[in-house]
């Protein structure tokens, strides 16, 4: 069965594009970019290239704000650790609550050896506590980490205002963009991001590879030490093939930008409007005026998710849950106990993220098998009424 | 991707004994929706004091359905005195086995086929045993303790598996652990300085500003407000007054407001109760 593939914020399929770019650089061309001779030389000009591809895809002002890491969360890590011995004395942290495990879990861990975190909550539509964010910005923070994109509900968070009130008080900025880069414009040499993460896999490039764009300018410390490769910001021979393919993936987003925005912007919507149309008792979570095109986080309530992945599953549709039982917890995700999300319906959420190789007739087929199944379901529930 | 066995498919995707009986002579409930699951058995005996009918209304994953299912084919046809004799791991046997994340869904079955048959015979509820260790899923030191010496449970994570007991906010991880260790006779670790580095009156004046300017402004805008009862140790007693004090939902804001609230402004092992 062809998979009717709707979990691209989980990953995403290798552009044939990207993967054509790649492959010389597993055959022919497998110098290393550090060597002296031609050979090697010339993979070295073409890591540059790539370099430019995803300062392009950011609005970078260089190529040489770019540091390939081995993926999203190598990014996160390097930059928390750049800002955290930027500014030794400083013990404050500012993230939220809504975070990816790779920002969440690493601050936690800060937070149990002695930094202090304050982590901002988010209302019922995941919209950070601005107010809040602003008051706790103090002399002693050394960084605030805040996502672009979340990547379940989609929801877009003001990180040019937290930049610039970052700006305001000399204190860093991060955003973990994983899950906006390639989704929507970006102009990063006119905003005040400091330090921003990207991961190839969510972008048709392959697993394994990332990005760290690094503000010119801006205090930075290797993670990796003991080589001199990324201008000696990160020590390690470069992957190279994945870099290329990450290069490649960026120039296709580009291209797509406009498509992602219009025609996989228009599928995600009819999507989720059929269902809400169609289903009774489910609604659509996250900040509506302001998400990401191509992610829908729906909730049927009085169902599990995993049920409904797993009826899906038989017609091919692939798709992931909020719920605990997807995960190996037993609590359903964080971002949607902290938007209040009632546990009648957190656990039977569902999120179709959507890509510009989907098809109006998959969306179709997804319109037409998940309505019978959260009916079964439903039937099965105790806590199921019609009324 | 859980690796379920055909079998747990088959009865997820086909079950058997959906609904309600009509009349039944026995019912049985457990769990609930904020707990992730939740099965509803109910049974009527036939003129030979065997199971006649049996059905299951299940709200969970797929192989809480499918222990459910399994379950209901397991007693038709048994008497009660041959029913109760099933165990947790008889169901999960006659389901080829289930991934150890997942043992929970076959003690849920075991548990309300138990609570159907004490309804038919007219015995009291049980009541908890113990004092609760894990908060998230009402999990008593008494339970615990019962499944390392019955079970040979040994570690946290199959600890979860099994009763569930830590699978949420994690805060009775130790306790959980030195309960293993005791009923196992290994020396317990002793236990470490409150997380937060606050004295006693530091975080209870914490406690007390945070409610007062963070959360109460939010309860009394939907008709609601909260008192502070008392705060013993890690845990906060606290009142719920109007609207939130009828209202079905307030464990829940009990949980994802206030005390996740209160533990990122105050301590991150605070757990908030209803005193």
């Amino acid at each position: 069965m062809t998979p009717i593939y709707l979990d691209n914020n989980a990953t995403t399929k290798v552009a044939p594009e990207v993967m054509e770019a790649m492959l010389p650089y597993f055959t022919e061309l497998y110098g290393n970019p550090s060597s002296m001779h031609t050979f090697g030389g010339q993979v070295a000009k073409n890591l540059k290239k790539a370099r430019e591809g995803v300062a392009s895809i950011l609005g970078a002002a260089s190529g040489d704000e770019i540091l390939f890491t081995s993926c999203g969360t190598e990014s996160n890590a390097t930059a928390v650790h750049a800002a955290i011995r930027a500014f030794p004395q400083k013990k404050h942290l500012i993230t939220s609550t809504v975070e990816h495990p790779a920002i969440k879990t690493l601050f936690e861990r800060l937070g149990k050896e002695g930094f202090r975190i304050t982590a901002i909550p988010v209302d019922s539509r995941g919209r950070l506590d601005m107010d809040l964010l602003e008051k706790s910005l103090d002399a002693d923070t050394a960084l605030v980490s805040i996502m672009w994109a979340n990547n379940e509900t989609g929801t877009l968070f003001p990180v040019e205002t937290i930049g610039r009130l970052c700006r305001q008080k000399g204190i860093l900025f991060h955003t973990d963009a994983v899950q906006a880069v390639g989704k929507i414009p970006m102009q990063l040499k006119d905003m005040p991001v400091d330090l921003l993460s990207l991961s190839g896999h969510k972008l048709h490039a392959p697993k394994g590879v990332g990005a760290l764009y690094i503000k010119k300018g801006t205090p930075f410390t290797p993670y990796l030490v003991g080589g001199h490769q990324e201008h000696g910001r990160r020590a390690g021979t470069e992957n190279v093939a994945s870099i290329i393919g990450l290069g490649q993936a960026c120039e296709l987003a580009i291209s797509k930008m406009k498509e992602e925005n219009t025609r996989v912007k228009a599928l995600r919507d009819r999507l989720e409007g059929e269902l809400l149309r169609r289903i009774p008792k489910c609604f659509v979570n996250g900040d509506l005026d302001n998400r990401l095109p191509n992610t829908c986080s729906i909730s049927f309530e009085y169902i599990e998710g995993e049920a409904i992945l797993l009826m899906m599953n038989q017609y091919g549709i692939c798709a992931s849950s909020g719920s605990a039982c997807t995960s190996g917890s037993l609590e359903p995700s964080h971002v949607l106990r902290a938007m209040g999300v009632p546990h009648t319906a957190a656990h039977g959420t569902i999120r179709f993220s959507l890509s510009i190789y989907n098809t109006d007739a998959e969306i179709d087929a997804v319109i037409h098998h998940l309505p019978p199944i959260v009916a079964r379901l439903r039937e099965m529930s105790p806590f199921w009424t019609e009324t | 991707m859980w690796d379920y066995t055909d079998k747990v498919r088959e009865h997820f995707l086909n079950p058997r004994n959906v609904g309600e009986v009509a009349n039944p002579d026995g019912i049985g409930e457990v769990g609930s929706i904020a707990c992730g699951d939740a099965l509803k058995l109910t049974f009527r005996l036939g003129e030979d004091k065997k199971i006649a009918e049996a059905k299951f209304q299940t709200f969970g994953c797929a192989s809480a359905i499918a222990s459910s299912s399994a379950l209901t084919e397991m007693i038709i046809g048994k008497t009660l005195e041959e029913a109760e004799k099933i165990s947790n791991e008889d169901i999960a046997a006659f389901l080829g086995g289930l991934p150890k994340e997942k043992i929970h869904c076959s003690v849920m079955g075991q548990e309300a086929l138990e609570k159907a048959i004490a309804h038919y015979r007219g015995e009291p509820d049980k009541v908890l045993e113990g004092e609760i260790v894990c908060h998230c899923f009402n999990v008593t030191d008494v339970e615990i303790i019962r499944a390392v010496k019955e079970k040979g449970i040994s570690t946290i994570e199959d600890m979860t598996g099994y009763l569930k007991a830590g699978g949420g906010c994690g805060h009775c991880h130790e306790e959980i652990m030195n309960l293993i260790s005791k009923s196992r006779g290994i020396a317990i670790m002793t236990p470490k300085k409150p997380a937060s580095g606050l004295t006693n009156l530091q975080k209870i004046r914490k406690i007390e500003e945070t409610l007062e300017s963070e959360i109460k402004p939010a309860l009394i805008r939907d008709g609601g407000n909260i008192e502070l009862v008392d705060v013993d140790g890690n845990r906060v007693l606290v009142r719920l007054q109007g609207a939130c004090a009828t209202c079905s939902r307030s464990r829940i804001t009990l949980k994802d407001h206030v005390e996740a609230r209160l533990r990122t402004l105050v301590a991150h092992d605070l757990v908030v109760e209803e005193a």
